[in-house]
């Protein structure tokens, strides 16, 4: 077999091994699906309502910003784009502590004393994650249309949006690698991950960004996930996308390369951390 | 011991230093094939560091190392195919069974799905570990988690193999069987790197014995040759009578003596030569021996001594 095959089956091996971990011990994966589903629970039945009509209420006066037509159609399908993206978010944290807890413990020494590919270990890493992140969204959009979603995206637009969402998956998966390298204790690498589940709060995601006070919105308007929300949203949903698709996959391509650059230096630079 | 054989692994002028620690200081190897070489020293002396560079975990700063035939800087890979390593941390995946765990070995040894399957059953009865092949490692005792880890290393039956203290944590009767299991594995032909803080263990299972302190060679040799090296070796003569005592008191001069059991202890190293010249001495003169024995210090003495009273002068012999 040549080299490249080999490497393909260890990254293989390492995949199993990381989603037999996930199954054996499912806490982390429910809470990666539970979050968001908390939140979609919260935001569209406790605050939906009030939410709605203020929404409405705003959009008189900024029509420019907001597309009162869907925030009329219920709130629902304003956040659900926002709730998949943290839903993505929030997959990295099991991501980093994983990477973390592979680190400090000797496992990882073992496979660098063998004659396996060393890509393959975070390879698994990534893979792994990435299918887990992917199945929570599956079953994140499952629940949102359970509960009065109603996208109007074709086949066509949901695949893009799936593509968009993996992409954002990818990188935000290789940044969690990344930090889960450079973390020296497992619950240091879940709080270090926070932020790529917080920073929603402060973007399109909940509210438009016209709502928001200037500095608040200012931020909100140039942080990565405000774009890729409002492609999300427009291609789900038929809003306008303008610039936003562009700068989405910006990010997502600088996030990931940057990703995956610094975790490939941290890991080949030793064992110790 | 195979004498003639290349070594299994030689260094020569290893250095490592992490910032302004040395940790090893022009450090020299060589380890016959098919025999069992010993790192002995306390914590801190770099022992594990030592076994990290020739497992192709860290790279040296300084010093050419071949392991198996290969140069570790030019060829790891090829170094990393004909090496296994059991660290001081066991290297177990705690989230996997024991049996999973020598599967996921097999898988990225590239052996056949079948065949990994029955070479993991093999260890699985081989270490004992039978009954808890289904158990998560989380559940394991350390012995069982030494075990595994050991029967996980010897999945792509390696030629040689590097243990960091194997032993410690261990109760006595684990560690052995892990005495016995090292035993079997250089009569099966292996190389055996082990590093120990125990001085019984060296004793117990090495052919040969470098003795580490403070990231330098104090001491080499077997463990016969390292006991000798003590002030304090001697032989006890027993006599039958005072008569006999007395007169080989004279002869032997210097003695310490102990009249009540008619015994005289005479320093002396326990070499084949020097038990002679004593013997010849003693038949010069006439006098009657009733019993002799040589009694060398165990490995300890020669541990404080080395390390101790002579540190950083290096003594070699053999």
């Amino acid at each position: 077999m040549s080299t490249l095959s080999y490497a393909a089956k260890d990254s293989a091996t390492m995949l199993r091994r990381n989603l037999r971990h996930a199954l054996r011990y499912p806490s982390m994966t429910v809470s990666v699906v539970g979050m968001p589903i908390i939140m979609l629970l919260l935001f569209v039945d406790v605050f939906g309502g009030a939410m709605s009509s203020s929404l409405a209420g705003a959009s008189n006066n900024a029509t420019t910003y907001i597309d009162a037509a869907y925030i009329n159609a219920g709130y629902i399908n304003y956040v659900v784009p926002g709730i998949l993206v943290m839903t993505v978010g929030s997959g990295s944290m099991p991501t980093a502590v994983a990477v973390c807890t592979d680190m400090t413990e000797g496992i990882v020494a073992r496979f660098r004393t063998m004659a396996i590919s060393r890509a393959s270990i975070l390879t698994g890493h990534v893979v792994g994650s990435m299918i887990q992140t992917m199945v929570s969204v599956g079953l994140v959009v499952g629940v949102s249309l359970l509960m009065g979603f109603r996208p109007t995206a074709d086949p066509v637009r949901w695949i893009v949006a799936i593509t968009v969402l993996a992409l954002l998956a990818l990188a935000l998966t290789w940044l969690a690698v990344a930090l889960g390298l450079v973390t020296k204790t497992p619950e240091a690498a879940s709080n270090v991950v926070l932020p790529l589940f917080l920073l929603p709060f402060i973007s399109s995601a909940f509210v438009p960004l016209a709502t928001m006070p200037r500095g608040v919105r200012w931020f909100a308007q140039y942080q990565p996930f405000t774009p890729i929300i409002d492609t999300l949203r427009g291609l789900l949903m038929g809003a306008p996308i303008g610039k936003s698709a562009v700068i989405a996959v910006a990010w997502c391509v600088c996030i990931a390369l940057a990703g995956y650059l610094w975790a490939r230096t941290v890991f080949n630079r030793g064992p110790a951390h | 011991m195979t004498l003639f054989s290349s070594p299994a692994l030689t260094a020569a002028g290893l250095r490592k230093a992490f910032g302004p620690l040395v940790v090893l200081d022009d450090i020299d190897l060589e380890v016959p094939a098919g025999t069992v070489f010993s790192l002995l020293g306390p914590n801190g002396a770099g022992k594990t560091t030592t076994v990290q560079i020739l497992s192709t975990l860290i790279p040296a700063d300084a010093g050419q190392v071949y392991v198996a035939g290969h140069d570790l800087r030019r060829e790891p890979d090829l170094i990393r195919a004909a090496i296994g390593v059991t660290g001081q941390f066991s290297a177990v995946d705690n989230l996997l069974t024991g049996q999973e765990n020598l599967i996921l070995m097999a898988d990225l040894h590239h052996l056949d799905r079948r065949v990994g399957r029955r070479r993991a059953a093999e260890l699985l009865d081989q270490f004992d570990l039978v009954d808890a092949a289904k158990k998560t490692v989380a559940t394991y005792s350390g012995g069982m988690r030494r075990r595994l880890d050991l029967a996980m290393t010897l999945v792509g039956d390696p030629g040689i193999i590097f243990l960091d203290e194997p032993t410690t944590g261990l109760d006595p009767r684990s560690r052995r069987s892990m005495w016995q299991i090292i035993r079997d594995l250089v009569a099966g032909g292996v190389t055996i790197f082990l590093t120990t803080q125990h001085l019984e263990e060296a004793d117990k299972v090495a052919d040969r014995i470098a003795v580490l302190d403070q990231g330098k060679l104090v001491a080499e040799g077997t463990a016969d040759q390292l006991k000798a090296l003590i002030p304090g070796a001697h032989v006890r003569l027993q006599f039958a009578d005072a008569s006999g005592l007395e007169s080989a008191a004279r002869t032997l001069g210097a003695v310490s003596r102990h009249d009540d059991g008619l015994v005289l202890q005479v320093p002396n190293d326990g070499s084949v030569r020097s038990l002679k010249a004593l013997l010849d001495r003693l038949a010069d003169d006439s006098i009657e021996v009733d019993g002799l024995s040589v009694h060398t210090p165990d490995l300890d003495d020669v541990f404080l001594a080395v390390t101790g009273h002579s540190r950083n002068e290096e003594v070699r012999i053999g």
